[in-house]
């Protein structure tokens, strides 16, 4: 491989990155507010964030990355920037995968505690700040670093649209030399790479996390991905 | 935003093929990912590092990989070695053996979950250890854990549309290329999109029967 098609390399894994980066922003967006809303007292606001939580579990992230480039621009008028749009994508199928991890999380905080708000007369915003969030996120850490590893696996699929992220440049590279294994071996290398990289990164925020409410990280985090059937669990 | 009913009639045939395709792929996909994620989990318990440590970083390896390079890799490299199969075979065996990786976790946690005395029974029924496997931990084992894998089986349906980077026309590729030859992008897309929402909704109903079935 020459240094040209290194440089490609290079640009591909910047822009799974950037990529990476902002559809994980979204996706911690969406999951705590579509799952605190689970939490909430109105069943109207409960079944919306139910209702979003399935559908966009139901659905594959390749078809909603197809719909977000293809039906939203002809049918709003809305035309994305491709980061944009694999952001969007991406960001809004992810975070309902976590929606149900925050809502998990908070139904296992213990009952006694959000008793212990209402009798201190806490607001309900009180109570979830206050109370609850500070439990129950350090418990979503094992969960969320599984799930953003998933989001990385699921980057790769915007080159199928053109984006030239990693996978793309690998697709360049090997149109170039005519030969695939040794490039195609170097891109599962780099993604294996950033992925360990990255649950280094949770494992230390969650020791940290826990640290600040007293108790010990997990021994050891097995890698298995969120339930998926929708309410199976 | 503008929708034709009469699109969406065109497409519905093309419909169809593509979902036969998906379910194909499904269907073949859980059965290599069971038994190879079976094999993974028994390798996994080999009393011996030489074993464990390979198997264990491979699928390491595969899990934290995008399935859709693996896809690439065996699409384009298979054929420079010399090995052909059709673009089905090898999506097949892609999605299998990235969800093995996935169903050996679940195996391992059903075979740590039977219960120490059931070895023990079978030392001291003094039963091989073919048969202790056999007749007494994986019956056991298996049925403990089919909800788990029914869970992979409808992630590995979302990971189907995946194949058509590889030219197989399932339920996405059909779409797609419906939508290149007639300008309709809404229509085709959104079609499989519900699709996609109802089976899977299907499938956990369908799951959460079974599971009630197996408790009782």
């Amino acid at each position: 491989m020459t240094s040209g098609l290194w440089e490609l390399v290079l640009q591909g894994i910047w822009v799974t990155i950037q990529l990476l980066f902002f559809s994980s922003l979204l996706a911690a967006g969406v999951s705590f507010v579509v799952g605190v809303a689970r939490t909430h007292r109105l069943w109207i606001v409960r079944f919306l964030a139910g209702l979003y939580t399935e559908v966009f579990r139901g659905t594959s992230a390749l078809v909603m990355i197809f719909w977000v480039f293809f039906v939203l621009p002809p049918a709003f008028g809305w035309q994305l920037v491709p980061m944009w749009a694999g952001t969007l994508a991406l960001g809004l199928t992810y975070g309902a995968y976590g929606s149900e991890i925050v809502r998990g999380a908070l139904a296992a905080v213990d009952p006694a505690q959000k008793e212990g708000g209402i009798a201190l007369s806490f607001t309900p915003w009180q109570r979830m700040k206050l109370i609850m969030l500070p439990q129950a996120v350090p418990e979503m850490i094992p969960p969320f670093s599984n799930l953003l590893i998933e989001l990385l696996k699921g980057t790769a699929l915007v080159s199928i649209m053109g984006m030239g992220d990693l996978a793309f440049s690998g697709n360049l590279v090997r149109l170039a030399l005519q030969e695939s294994a040794e490039i195609y071996t170097y891109i599962l290398l780099i993604y294996f790479v950033i992925a360990f990289l990255l649950t280094r990164v949770m494992r230390g925020l969650e020791k940290k996390l826990k640290a600040g409410v007293g108790k010990a990280p997990r021994k050891k985090t097995a890698a298995v991905r969120v339930p998926e059937g929708s309410g199976v669990s | 935003m503008n929708w034709d009913w009469s699109a969406v009639s065109d497409f519905m045939p093309h419909f169809w093929d593509g979902l036969l395709v998906t379910l194909q792929i499904l269907v073949l996909g859980s059965l290599v990912s069971f038994g190879l994620g079976l094999v993974w989990a028994l390798l996994m318990r080999v009393p011996s590092r030489w074993v464990t440590w390979p198997v264990g970083v491979v699928t390491e390896f595969i899990r934290n990989t995008p399935l859709l390079v693996q896809l690439f890799f065996l699409f384009y490299v298979l054929p420079e070695w010399n090995i052909t199969f059709s673009a089905l075979t090898t999506g097949v065996v892609a999605i299998g053996l990235h969800y093995s990786t996935y169903t050996m976790q679940v195996y391992r946690a059903g075979i740590e979950g039977v219960p120490v005395g059931q070895w023990e029974a079978a030392t001291a029924l003094n039963l091989p250890l073919g048969r202790t496997w056999t007749a007494v931990i994986l019956p056991q084992a298996i049925r403990r854990v089919v909800p788990a894998l029914g869970n992979y089986v409808i992630s590995m349906l979302k990971d189907t549309p995946l194949l058509m980077a590889i030219t197989v026309l399932e339920m996405l590729g059909e779409a797609r290329l419906f939508s290149q030859q007639n300008f309709q992008f809404t229509e085709p897309l959104t079609v499989i999109g519900v699709a996609f929402i109802i089976i899977s909704y299907l499938a956990s109903l369908a799951l959460r029967a079974l599971e009630r079935r197996l408790v009782h």
